[in-house]
Parts: C-alpha cells; sequence; structure tokens
C-alpha cells in the first residue's frame, strides 16, 4: 500500500485496518504524532489529510487512498522550522511538550482556514487537545503570534 | 519581557539531551563516575546542595580538550526545564556558551544519586551544587593558566575568563579546552572559590530559551516514547479487571495464533504480550484479556460523602507536628470556629501513557525510563528479578509531564518482565490509556479538620489543624517493599513497603499543614491511615494542595467572623516580610478593594478570592487572586482570571519560573473544578478522558504573573508553588460571589447546584 505522506509517496507493508499513527510512528520513524489516548479524545495524533486536521490514531491507513498526509515533521525542521514552529519556540510555548505536536497541526490547520483568528476562536479550534501541563495560554500566544506572522 | 538570552550558534540544532541512539550506545563501561564519586562522608564538612554525598569534582563537572564540558546531574527533565536551568547555571559561573555545556541527567551508570526529581528540589540541591563546582572549575583552569604563563604574568596580575578562555591583562587568551589536561580537576570540592557576586551573573535571572523545546517542536526524537533500538519489539500489558483480582484461567492460544506475536508472559496475575507491531501487540492483548478469567474482590471504599467518614474510622497513626502554647492568649478567646474539609482521590492524568524500553544482555538489564527516580527504580527492579543494582542500568529519556508518581516506575518493570522471554530483543511497553486510568497511583483522598479560636478583636489566638490522609509517598527505592505495581501480580508475589509519611519540615499529608501566620497556640496533627484500600502516591505538591486549600479557606471564614477583609486579616497574622510582599503585590496586581461587593448578572455571580502558601514552608512564597464566575442555574464554575506574585529568592530563570507558575494554577483549577477519580466498590472506573475530564482551552484562565527576584537569597523551586494557592483562591472566590462555603474538593457543578439550591 503507498501513502503520500510529507509530499513522498511511501510504501507502506501493513494491513489496511492499521492506524495511521502506528505507521507514522512505528514504519516511517516520524516522532511528531504521538499515542495519548488511541481513541481521538486527546489530539496528541493530530496531523493533517488534505489539509484537515484528522486524529490519526483512529484513522486506519486503508481510508486514506492518496490522500496528503502532512505530519508536524513535514512543517518544517530544526533548519528550517515553520512559522508555527518558531512561534512556538519564541513564546516558549511547552512544558513537557507531549501535546505539542497535536497543537501545532490543529493550528496550521485553522491558520489555512482563518486568516486572523481572534483569541476565541484559537481555543475553539483547539479545545479537543488536550494539555496537562497547563501551556495554553502559551500555546494561544504562540498561534497568534504565528498566524500576525503569515498575514 | 526582556529579550531571551539565544543560545547562539546554528539555528534550532539539536543539542545536548537529544542523543537518539548515539546515547544509547553508551557502554557501561565508560563512565561509571558514580560509582568513583561514592562519598566518604563521616567527618567531612558540609558542602552545598548535593555535593554532601558526591565530593569528586569530576563527578559534578568535565571539561573536555575540545572546550566542551560535560555536566552530571541526577535530577532528571520532566518538562519543568530543569535541564536548561542546569546548563544556564554552569554556563554562567564557568563563563562558557550554553551550547558549550553537555548534560548527562538520570543514568545510574553515569549520574550522582540526587533521588527523585520531586519537591521542587532540583535546583536547591543539583544546581547549588554544579554552581559550585562550576566556581571551582573556573578557579582550577585560571591556576592552571597562571602556572603556563608562569613568570611572564606578574605576580599582581588578575586573569579573568570569558566565552570559555582565561584572559590574561595582555589581551592574551588560554581556551578551556587547552588547559583542560593540567587543571587539577580530579579532586574532592573545596567550596573555598565561591560562585560569583550578583553583580558579575550574565545569564542567571536571565529568561533563557528552553533547549529541549526547539527539538520538541520539530518532531525529534526527545522521548522515551520515540526510542527505536534494532530489532525491538512492541509488548502490551492486560491487567486485572480490578485492583484486587486474581487471575483464574487463561486462554492463551487464540492470541499466540494471531500474526506477529512473538511472546506471551504468563505469572501469576501478570498477563503481557509482545509483538513485532505494536498493533499486532494490542490485537494480541484483546484477545488475551477476552478470554481470561478472574476473581474479582469488593475491596474499594465508598464512593459518596461516607468515604470521608470512612477514613477517619480507620486505623490511624497520629503525630503532632507542631504545637505552640500559651495560655494568656488562650483566655483571652471569646469565640470558636471550626470546619471540616475534604478532598477526593485525583489522577496524575499524564496526556502520554507510561512507556518504557528493556533489554537482557548476558543476564544483565537495562532500562529506558521516564521516571522521577532512575535510581530508585533500579532499586526495585533489582530487588524483583534478585539481581545485584549493579547489573541493572536505568537511563532516563524525556517522558510526557508525570507531575508525580504514575505510571512509569510501573511500565519499567512489565517491559523488564516481557523483555526477559525475548532473548536480546529489546522490547518497547507503552501502556493503553485504559491501563494508566485504572493502574497509576492516585493523590490520597484527605479529610482535614479546622478549628481555631478568636479574641474580642477578632484576632487568633488558638488554632487546629487535623490531616487524616492515606501515605503521599510510596514509591519504589525503599528497601522495606517492593513497589512496582506487576511485582504484587507475580505467582510468587512480592510485598510494596509500608506506608509511611514524609517528615517534616517538608512533610507528606502534612505539607503545609503547619500555619506560616502568627498564632500564640497552635496543634497540627497528622494522622497516617497505614491502610491503602485505593493505590495512592505522589501527586504534585502532596498533602499541600489540600491543606493550603484547607488552611486559607478558614482564614477567610475567620476573617468573615471577624468582620475584617481577608488580605487585612492575613496580614494582620503575618509577620514574615516576604510574605506580606508577595501578598501586597498580588493585591496590587489585580486592584483588589476591600469590602467590593460580589456582582450578579444575567444569573451568573463573579466574585474575588486571594490565598497565600510557602510551598512546604520551606520554597517559593506564592500569593493568588482568582475571579470566579459561577452559573447559578447549571452550577458550573469558571475562573476567567487569575493573577499570581511569587517570591523564590534567586531567579535562575524568570520565564521558566513563570511558565511553571502559570502550569500550575491551571492544572490547580482542573483538580479543583473538576477532577475526582470515579470507582465502586470494585473497580476503578475511569478508562478514557470521558471518564475522566480536565480543564479545556475554553475554561483557562487568563493569568498575569509577576516575580520578585531576590538575588542575594538562595533560589527555591518553584515547580508547586500555586497549586494550593490556586484551590484556596478559586473556594474563596466563590464563597466571595455566592456567599455560600464549599469546603469539598473538587468544587463540581452538581455540587455547587446542590449548594446554592
Ligand atoms: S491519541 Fe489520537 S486522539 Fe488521543
Ligand atoms: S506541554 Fe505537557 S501536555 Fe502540554
Amino acid at each position: 500500500m503507498n501513502l503520500d505522506v510529507n509530499g513522498q509517496q511511501r510504501s507502506i507493508d501493513a494491513a489496511p485496518q492499521t492506524p495511521l499513527l502506528n505507521v507514522l510512528r512505528h514504519d516511517l520513524g516520524l516522532n511528531g504524532a504521538k499515542y495519548g489516548c488511541g481513541e481521538g479524545q486527546c489530539g496528541t495524533c493530530t496531523v493533517l489529510v488534505n489539509g484537515a486536521a484528522i486524529r490519526s490514531c483512529v484513522t486506519p491507513i486503508g481510508s486514506l487512498g492518496n490522500a496528503r498526509i502532512t505530519t508536524l515533521e513535514g512543517l518544517g525542521n530544526l533548519e528550517r522550522p515553520h512559522t508555527l514552529q518558531k512561534a512556538f519556540i519564541t513564546e516558549q510555548a511547552a512544558q513537557c511538550g507531549y501535546c505539542i505536536s497535536g497543537m501545532i497541526m490543529t493550528a496550521s490547520a485553522l491558520l489555512a482556514k482563518t486568516r486572523n483568528p481572534d483569541d476565541a476562536a484559537i481555543r475553539a479550534a483547539l479545545d479537543g487537545n488536550l494539555c496537562r501541563c497547563g501551556t495554553h495560554n502559551r500555546i494561544v500566544r504562540a498561534v497568534q503570534r504565528a498566524a500576525k506572522e503569515m498575514a | 519581557m526582556k529579550a531571551r538570552a539565544s543560545l547562539g550558534g546554528r539555528g534550532l540544532h539539536r543539542r545536548r539531551l537529544v542523543q537518539g541512539a548515539a546515547g544509547i550506545a553508551v557502554s557501561f563501561a565508560l563512565t561509571p563516575l558514580a560509582a568513583q564519586v561514592m562519598a566518604q562522608t563521616a567527618t567531612l564538612t558540609p558542602l552545598p546542595g548535593s555535593m554532601n554525598t558526591y565530593r569528586r569534582l569530576q563527578g559534578w563537572l568535565q571539561v573536555g580538550a575540545d572546550g566542551l564540558v560535560t555536566i552530571f546531574s541526577g535530577k532528571v527533565e520532566l518538562g519543568q526545564g530543569i535541564a536548561t536551568a542546569l546548563i544556564q547555571i554552569v554556563a554562567d559561573e564557568l563563563d562558557v556558551p550554553m551550547d558549550r555545556v553537555r548534560l548527562v541527567s538520570g543514568d545510574t551508570a553515569r549520574s550522582p544519586n540526587e533521588g527523585v526529581t520531586a519537591g521542587s528540589l532540583s535546583i536547591e540541591q543539583s544546581g547549588v551544587a554544579l554552581r559550585h563546582a562550576a566556581a571551582e572549575a573556573r578557579a582550577l583552569l585560571i591556576a592552571a593558566a597562571r602556572e603556563r604563563l608562569g613568570n611572564r604574568l606578574p605576580a599582581e596580575a588578575i586573569l579573568g575568563t570569558a566565552d570559555g578562555f582565561v584572559t590574561a591583562p595582555g589581551g592574551e587568551r588560554m581556551a578551556y579546552g587547552e588547559l583542560a589536561s593540567s587543571a587539577r580537576l580530579e579532586r574532592d570540592i573545596t567550596t573555598v572559590p565561591r560562585p560569583k557576586p550578583v553583580a558579575a551573573r550574565t545569564l542567571i535571572g536571565r529568561p533563557v530559551e528552553r533547549i529541549d523545546i526547539p527539538g520538541k517542536v520539530t518532531g525529534a526524537a526527545m522521548y522515551v516514547q520515540d526510542i527505536r533500538l534494532p530489532g525491538m519489539l512492541h509488548g502490551r500489558v492486560v491487567r486485572p479487571p480490578s485492583p484486587r483480582a486474581r487471575l483464574i484461567s487463561l486462554d492463551e492460544s487464540s492470541a499466540r495464533a494471531l500474526p506477529g506475536v512473538v511472546s506471551i508472559v504468563r505469572d501469576g496475575s501478570f498477563i503481557a504480550v509482545a509483538a513485532e507491531r505494536e498493533e499486532q501487540a494490542i490485537a494480541a492483548a484483546t484477545a488475551l484479556r477476552s478470554s481470561a478469567r478472574w476473581d474479582e474482590k469488593a475491596t474499594l471504599p465508598a464512593a459518596d460523602a461516607t468515604l470521608f467518614s470512612g477514613m477517619k474510622a480507620l486505623r490511624s497513626e497520629d503525630t503532632v507536628v507542631s504545637r505552640k502554647t500559651d495560655g494568656a492568649a488562650l483566655a483571652r478567646a471569646t469565640r470558636q470556629v471550626q470546619a471540616e474539609y475534604t478532598r477526593a482521590f485525583q489522577i496524575h492524568a499524564s496526556i502520554g501513557p507510561s512507556c518504557a524500553v528493556a533489554q537482557w544482555e548476558a543476564g544483565k538489564l537495562t532500562v529506558w525510563s521516564h521516571v522521577q527516580g532512575p535510581f530508585q527504580q533500579r532499586a526495585d527492579l533489582a530487588m524483583t528479578f534478585g539481581l545485584p543494582a549493579a547489573d541493572v542500568r536505568v537511563i532516563h529519556r524525556d517522558g510526557a509531564g508525570c507531575y508525580g508518581h504514575n505510571g512509569a516506575d510501573d511500565v519499567g518493570l512489565d517491559a523488564a518482565l516481557l523483555a526477559r522471554t525475548t532473548g536480546a530483543r529489546p522490547v518497547r511497553l507503552q501502556w493503553s490509556r485504559e491501563d494508566e486510568f485504572q493502574w497509576e497511583p492516585c493523590g490520597s483522598a484527605m479529610v482535614i479538620g479546622m478549628r481555631a479560636a478568636l479574641d474580642a478583636d477578632g484576632q487568633v489566638v488558638d488554632w487546629g489543624h487535623d490531616v487524616w490522609s492515606h501515605t503521599h509517598s510510596m514509591r519504589p527505592g525503599d528497601p522495606d517493599g517492593d513497589n512496582l505495581l506487576a511485582s504484587w501480580h507475580l505467582a510468587t508475589p512480592r510485598r510494596e513497603s509500608p506506608a509511611r509519611n514524609l517528615p517534616q519540615p517538608a512533610g507528606g499529608s502534612d505539607r503545609n499543614a503547619i500555619p506560616l501566620y502568627d498564632f500564640a497556640n497552635q496543634t497540627v496533627t497528622n494522622h497516617l491511615i497505614p491502610e491503602m484500600p485505593v493505590r495512592v502516591s505522589a501527586l504534585r505538591t502532596l498533602g499541600a494542595y489540600a491543606n493550603v486549600f484547607a488552611l486559607e479557606s478558614f482564614m477567610d471564614e475567620l476573617a468573615l467572623v471577624a468582620g475584617a477583609d481577608p488580605v487585612a486579616f492575613r496580614l494582620r497574622h503575618m509577620k514574615d516580610p516576604r510574605a506580606r510582599a508577595v501578598i501586597e503585590k498580588v493585591v496590587a496586581m489585580a486592584g483588589w478593594k476591600p469590602g467590593a461587593a460580589p456582582t450578579t448578572s444575567g444569573g451568573i455571580s463573579r466574585g474575588y478570592g486571594l490565598a497565600f502558601a510557602k510551598y512546604k514552608n520551606l520554597a517559593v512564597y506564592t500569593a493568588v487572586i482568582a475571579q470566579v464566575s459561577v452559573e447559578r442555574a447549571t452550577g458550573v464554575v469558571k475562573v476567567p482570571r487569575a493573577w499570581c506574585a511569587a517570591d523564590a529568592g534567586m531567579i535562575i530563570n524568570p520565564d521558566g519560573f513563570a511558565n511553571q507558575m502559570e502550569g500550575g494554577m491551571i492544572q490547580s483549577a482542573s483538580w479543583t473544578l473538576l477532577e475526582a477519580a470515579p470507582y465502586d466498590r470494585t473497580r476503578m472506573l475511569a478508562r478514557a478522558w470521558s471518564d475522566y475530564p480536565i480543564l479545556r482551552f475554553s475554561d483557562v484562565p487568563r493569568i498575569q504573573i509577576e516575580l520578585i527576584d531576590r538575588p542575594e537569597e538562595p533560589p527555591k523551586g518553584v515547580g508547586e508553588g500555586t497549586q494550593g494557592p490556586m484551590a484556596a483562591a478559586i473556594g474563596n472566590a466563590f464563597a466571595h460571589a455566592t456567599g455560600v462555603r464549599l469546603r469539598h474538593l473538587p468544587l463540581t457543578a452538581a455540587r455547587v447546584k446542590a449548594a446554592l439550591a
């Protein structure tokens, strides 16, 4: 089976019902998307499929066809970070950081649709993403900063 | 905000802690420093921080010929930014850029044993030790440079240091790397060279970017969950359905026939499976679960309010932890007030379920782990397997925030039990969300009885505080028992250690039960309930969260009785100037007005509440004001805004400090408004986030924080300063808004609605 991940065609040897999250982590060695609950309830596994934020833990790879899949690694890297990634660094918007990939991916889907979301719109978009360290307000500030820089 | 010091150099390159495969390949033989630096403590003078037990300088700090400085710490990164703070301290003291400092932390083969990373002690212990080690190394490097320059250097010339060089008056510079071999760094620490005076500090006190954040926001292999070793298998456990259940029968055959299954372990009531792929391990675990038959027992306590009367009826070990008497003051008492407060069992609920990787080679075990105490986990692993500690190595890697003793230690044993059956193939095992909710230890439920007497002037003349609680620490590392979950389920079960209370002055159940206010008479009694029907251990702040909630709620209740403003009432009982300063500061920040009336409009009542604590009576001073809104029809309480003023002595990294304080306030708001572990008489009932909701973005308070810097005071821990004051500030604000006092945590909508009806 072939998947389009971060702009590359990847051939995957896994059953079609395998969750996308497992394929990203264990077959493709990507660390961004994380296992948090496996039930679509926390958002740590969020990636983009054709630009929409989805929960990769409950998305079987067999359902993806040739959709474009983007993970945290597909946005940018240490050498060339994405505006959102830079904004999270500037705002120091992480404590343990385990939730942050999901936050950035969800925010990236939001910013693709909404050019200058206000505070309430950012919070609403991120409401399904859980953070236990209490980094929420910094995360909102990072998204606002990125939105300004991308506008 | 001041500009943050950049790490310099090449953008966002992975640094230091991001070790991936290279870090993992380090062999046992490389630097068994922990062994070399074991202390000969007996008659030596006390040294600062953790240096008392590890006196060899090179056990803390080494300078390579390449000029790279390697520092060793027993404290580990838990998302609190400690790695950055330690590097910042050393870079400042040694005058070397931060990106030239590498940290080795939490590796039982390489790091000093500094106990558990808990109780907000890392800066006080490891940070202070490393600051002195760096000061000592700096002096030795200068001495080596002086020797090298010989009589070219006038005796009175003063050498300096900058940017990784020793500098001489003529402009001559010698790199630390060149001096490393002749500098006599292999010796005991003397502490004769003193750390820099405040004015000479270049990094301490400035906001510095966390070294781990670039990797964490770009998907670098930062976490134990990201470890991938050659031939690595994936594991899952099949736990009993309830805490005291025992396995009667299990049919392994259908699981064994599933694709990818490599090994199934059944030992007593412990069941685990390893497979080539994680989803295969999950499928096999599901098959095993459906074939398992269990004998369950109804051993859990009542889940309703009778829990608390039941707790008080259990056998307890009672200790008076503070007593003051003054008969004359007592004789002035005119009014007696008392109240009882409670707190439910609460769950750490880390976002990332616990995970470990284990590998056996030639009878020796290595575990990669996100525990708070690598040496303590090693001790219990060695005990379970009957191995000498030297045959077990625990290597810390970052995990998701743990907030105390969660499943991180247990999962290491699970992985090790499974890996024992897979030859040299390592096993990575991550608990399911359900495993985490069902089995991690809870923060203990608590009952707190408060009583006070006031005199005719409304001054407190007598004070009583009684705490009934299970223990708040059942961590590994206790020689009298094995505190790893799976060890209790084995065919030859191990026994957990006896319940103990951490002693004062820090305290466990009674942490922050002793008031910082000046009361002429006081009796503070801890009632430790040794029995543990619900699994309990350390949850961030231990008993302090509920004790501060009770103490500071009660102060407001007394102020009401005395007809005083809560702020004025506190200040007239408080002498400590630093405590007064944070209270006065937060009052100014929030624009607190004595006697300001609450407001109600559109069915929503709003009010303000203040609370104060000095964490453990030893660490950060914190005052919090919360604004709450109460929707009277539904009972939903929200905290739109909160303010915090804090003083932790010398500030190392103000941005990291603020981040920790704010995170604690939000977590506390979540505990306080929403969280109680659900259970019935047999089973723990939380399996998914839907069973244990936590605060979400739309309900998170907007927070303003101000820090008081005291550069001449020793630095104090900050990670646990706000949880207690935030809870009490919310409770006090609720009482201000509604005129109704709620004394039971959490302040759920159902409870609020009933109270307002
Ligand atoms: S892991 Fe996918 S939503 Fe939690
Ligand atoms: S930063 Fe730790 S869960 Fe969000």
